[in-house]
């Protein structure tokens, strides 16, 4: 070969090296997983647009007033979102008032404080809290949870409390505390984990830099690596609302599924994704089902901003560790 | 200045590191208090009845839930083979072939996607498969579950191939493998216990939907034939006898409960295990 | 026989004996006695004895892996923080024994300053003032009037003081390391341990902190760990040579480079090896 340039037969595109890599079944695996990538990009947008036509009667017809309107009466054949709107956030907001401080306490137990085999066996545990399925702790919810809030808890709280408007009124067991109760349970699991990855990537140096000034370890954890992990574990919260908000069949199972906007925690109430699983497959009219598609691109699009804002803050945090 | 160590701050310190461990100690009580009380109460509710018996009309006792189980499994083929090839193909590409900015396209959208309720999705998966055919069936529940597994087998496929060494693919295609063939016959395999683990991880999890269900494969109180009929599964019959008044019934849901949630936490912990012990446990 | 580095060394104006055992010094500081460390089973350092005394600059110099960063943190029980260690043998801190005191008390009084600097992410002022108020001073004049004190001793409040609500991060490499060093000072601590400070900065850096450190001598006590023989000469008045987890030998730094005792000595300061 010397003296002459030897230019490999592959590199040289020509008609033949196209059919041999057809044969050799390159362009074919390209062009399916690319295909399939495309694919996917469809689907959310079909996604979307589906969402969007079909909710089209309603916008038509009430218009954005239709999120702000407390009516909804569908043998009159008015719709309006707002007690929907404001269950979901009622519901969400207990269910993170009680699991925060909760979470990010044991997520720091299990990042500083646990010996590492505990804090792995531990979390691993608590992970698996997070794969129970919904319908689960909507059973646990009706069959336990709620007896047990009605029994014990509800008494004590009326009467401590009773004078307070959050606590008025009667209670069935079926109530926005109980959903909101529940909703605890099932976002603590997430918090837990992403908090305790967030703290543990604050780099050792920082620990030490603190411990060498002669801190105790709950002063170094506290001023120091929660700092360093503050911008994730917001992030973790973002991440469990945007669960609570979606959160279906425990919450429709234990909040009573009546649409009602009132202070009291006790009453029962009602939230987006609850009446569209109550109502959607017996909804008649195109107006009905319309509207309840609505209230489902609402719920989509409050969780896509939650979820991308969640991300931002997550992503930020570890990429600043690596 | 005086900085002796303050009784206060040693206090301080045992104080908050005691509440730390505290709330630990009370999350995972919950869960086993979960386990616990279903596995008490749904072994105690167990039969054979309820393997191998049809619902019963209301106010019938002795009924089953062998329909439910067969549809559950039915519905979930359906969604296996639409949203696993598609994740797991769309995974090779962004792991092997893709560019830069098509890559972080698709990971958003991706992420995206996994964000999105399971009710909504059901609610898409009505209009493009249940209003076109006029009725409810298996094949639009599996719609649903499939388009709910596509971002785990996408995000799962690309990290576990990513893991594989590059040296790997380097050795193939020295040997005069094309990219495809190495891709197929070298770089999965390597991966292929992460891979399983993942899929198996993601069936466990839409196992135990039930939004989505609702108003796509519906249900059924009998055996359904194929895959274009309503179809009873596992999770909403939990749902219906659990807000059903006959105390029958709520003994059936324990059942149902029981048999979902083992299902469910047996292939989570296999699953984890395999990945604990694969090859990509070293990055961790 | 160590030429080169005789011509290198400054001359401090005092009186060698020629001696195998280090003189008893008149204040010793901090005192270690036949201490043993294991990592898990690995034994990392052996019958350890030896005398800081105050106000002086010691030198801990010898191979990588020799173990005189694993004594500097025996030091100030800072390998407590990792699992699965044993520490046997006493460190005295003015006769007593710090494995008997807080361990809180111990590293306030035995401050460090660490290979790569390490600031906190919060501004210049907040990070020296940090351990103030952690122990407990919270009068803002008083902290402000140590915060000024301890970045003048750290040659950096020229640098800083318009700036000290900036971010630590907006420094240089070298002046976050004597923002490290102000840190460590404000606490006031009786031994200041410095584990290879220079390592990841340039000569001029370098050359600046050496500079402050000859300055606050008289404040504290310094032992640094150094990998670079030239650094100790420049700076230490008593060095001690590390190997293999072993003290080969410890003595006043002009003897130890000039007329080492031990051959292992003779061999690496002429650089035989390491």
């Amino acid at each position: 070969m010397a003296g002459s340039t030897y230019v490999p037969s592959a590199s040289r595109p020509t008609a033949s090296s196209f059919y041999k890599r057809l044969r050799g079944g390159d362009e074919v695996a390209y062009l399916l997983t690319f295909a399939c990538a495309v694919a996917i990009l469809v689907i959310v947008g079909l996604i979307v647009v589906e969402l969007w036509t079909n909710s089209q009667p309603t916008v038509k017809q009430f218009g954005l007033g239709f999120l702000w309107s407390s009516r909804w009466d569908p043998n009159g054949g008015h719709f309006g979102a707002l007690p929907f709107v404001y269950g979901t956030c009622v519901t969400a907001f207990l269910a993170l008032l009680i699991a925060v401080p909760l979470g990010v306490a044991a997520a720091i137990f299990l990042a500083e404080m646990a010996p590492p085999r505990l804090s792995n066996i531990l979390t691993f545990l608590i992970e698996l809290l997070a794969a129970v399925p919904s319908v689960i702790y909507g059973l646990i919810g009706i069959f336990v949870l709620v007896p047990i809030i009605r029994d014990y808890l509800v008494p004590v709280l009326t009467r401590l409390f009773g004078y307070l408007p959050i606590f008025s009124g009667d209670f069935y067991g079926v109530s926005f505390l109980s959903a909101g109760l529940v909703l605890s349970v099932m976002v603590v699991p997430f918090i837990i984990s992403v908090s305790r990855e967030v703290l543990l990537a604050v780099p050792v140096d920082q620990r030490e830099a603190s411990l060498a000034l002669g801190t105790t370890k709950w002063e170094t954890t506290w001023q120091v690596v929660i700092p360093n992990a503050k911008t994730g574990i917001i992030g973790s919260i973002f991440l469990a609302l945007a669960r609570a908000l979606g959160e279906t069949m425990a919450v429709t199972m234990v909040i009573g599924n009546t649409p009602k906007i009132t202070p009291s925690l006790l009453s029962p109430g009602y939230s987006i994704a609850a009446v569209i699983a109550n109502e959607f497959a017996e909804a008649s009219g195109n107006l009905y089902v319309s509207s309840l598609i609505f209230l489902g691109l609402v719920l989509f699009g409050l969780t896509i901003v939650i979820n991308a804002l969640a991300r931002i803050l997550v992503l930020t945090t570890s990429r600043r560790r690596s | 200045m005086d900085m002796r160590i303050s009784p206060r701050r040693k206090i301080a310190n045992a104080v908050m590191l005691s509440l730390s461990g505290l709330c630990t100690v009370l999350v995972i009580s919950v869960l086993f208090f979960i386990l616990g009380y279903l596995l008490w109460h749904g072994s105690s509710s167990l039969s054979l009845n309820f393997f191998t018996k049809l619902p019963k009309p209301s106010g019938e006792t002795g009924g089953g839930m062998a329909n439910a189980i067969i549809g559950s499994g039915k519905v979930l083929l359906v969604a296996t083979c639409i949203g696993v090839p598609l994740g797991f193909l769309a995974g090779v590409y962004l792991a092997e072939y893709s560019g830069k900015t098509f890559a972080f396209t698709l990971r958003y959208v991706v992420d995206l996607l996994n964000g999105v309720p399971s009710i909504v999705i059901g609610i898409v998966a009505y209009a493009v498969v249940v209003r076109p055919m006029g009725h409810y069936s298996a094949l639009a529940g599996g719609v649903a579950l499939g388009i709910m597994m596509i971002p785990i087998a996408v995000r799962t496929t690309e990290e576990f191939l990513l893991a594989v060494p590059n040296s790997l693919r380097e050795g193939a295609l020295a040997l005069g493998a094309t990219k495809a063939k190495t891709i197929f016959t070298v770089v999965i395999p390597a991966a292929i216990s992460g891979l399983i683990s993942g899929m198996m991880l993601n069936l466990a999890r839409v196992a135990g939907e039930t939004a989505p269900l609702l108003f796509t494969a519906l249900g059924n109180m009998f055996m359904s034939p194929g895959f274009m009929h309503p179809i009873a599964t596992l999770p909403v019959m939990i749902y219906n006898y659990a807000i059903a008044p006959e105390e029958d019934l709520h003994q059936q849901a324990w059942a149902a409960g029981f048999v979902l949630l083992t299902l469910v936490l047996f292939i989570n912990v296999t699953a984890r295990l395999i990945i604990a012990r694969g090859p990509a446990s070293s990055r961790r | 026989m160590a030429t080169q580095q005789q011509q290198s060394i400054k001359e401090p104006e005092i009186k060698t004996i020629p001696t195998d055992n280090p003189k008893p010094q008149p204040s010793s500081k901090l005192q270690a006695r036949n201490l043993n460390f294991h990592y898990g089973s690995f034994q990392a350092l052996h019958d350890i004895s030896m005398n800081i005394s105050a106000h002086k600059i010691t030198a801990f110099i010898g191979p990588s892996g020799c173990g005189k960063s694993t004594f500097l943190r025996t030091m100030n029980r800072m390998n407590e923080a990792v699992r699965n260690t044993k520490v046997e043998g006493e460190i005295l801190l003015d006769n007593q024994d710090i494995h008997s005191m807080d361990v809180t008390d111990v590293r306030r009084r035995v401050g460090m300053v660490f290979q790569k600097s390490n600031p906190f992410p919060k501004s210049i002022f907040d990070n020296v003032a940090y351990g103030l108020r952690v122990n407990g001073v919270r009068r803002k004049l008083t902290v402000e009037e140590a915060v000024q004190k301890s970045l003048e001793h750290a040659a950096l409040w020229g640098e800083v003081k318009d700036k000290l609500n900036k971010p630590a991060s907006a420094l240089s490499g070298g002046q976050q390391q004597r923002l490290c060093i102000a840190r460590a000072l404000a606490v006031e601590p009786e031994v200041l341990l410095l584990d290879e400070p220079c390592s990841a900065l340039d000569p001029i850096a370098t050359l600046k902190i050496e500079e402050l450190l000859f300055q606050i001598k008289s404040l504290t006590t310094i032992v640094i760990v150094t990998h670079n023989m030239q650094q100790a000469a420049r700076l230490a008045d008593y060095t001690g040579f590390f190997l293999l987890g072993k003290l080969v030998e410890f003595d006043e730094t002009r003897k130890m480079f000039q007329n080492p005792s031990k051959k292992e000595t003779e061999d690496y300061v002429t650089g035989r090896f390491g």
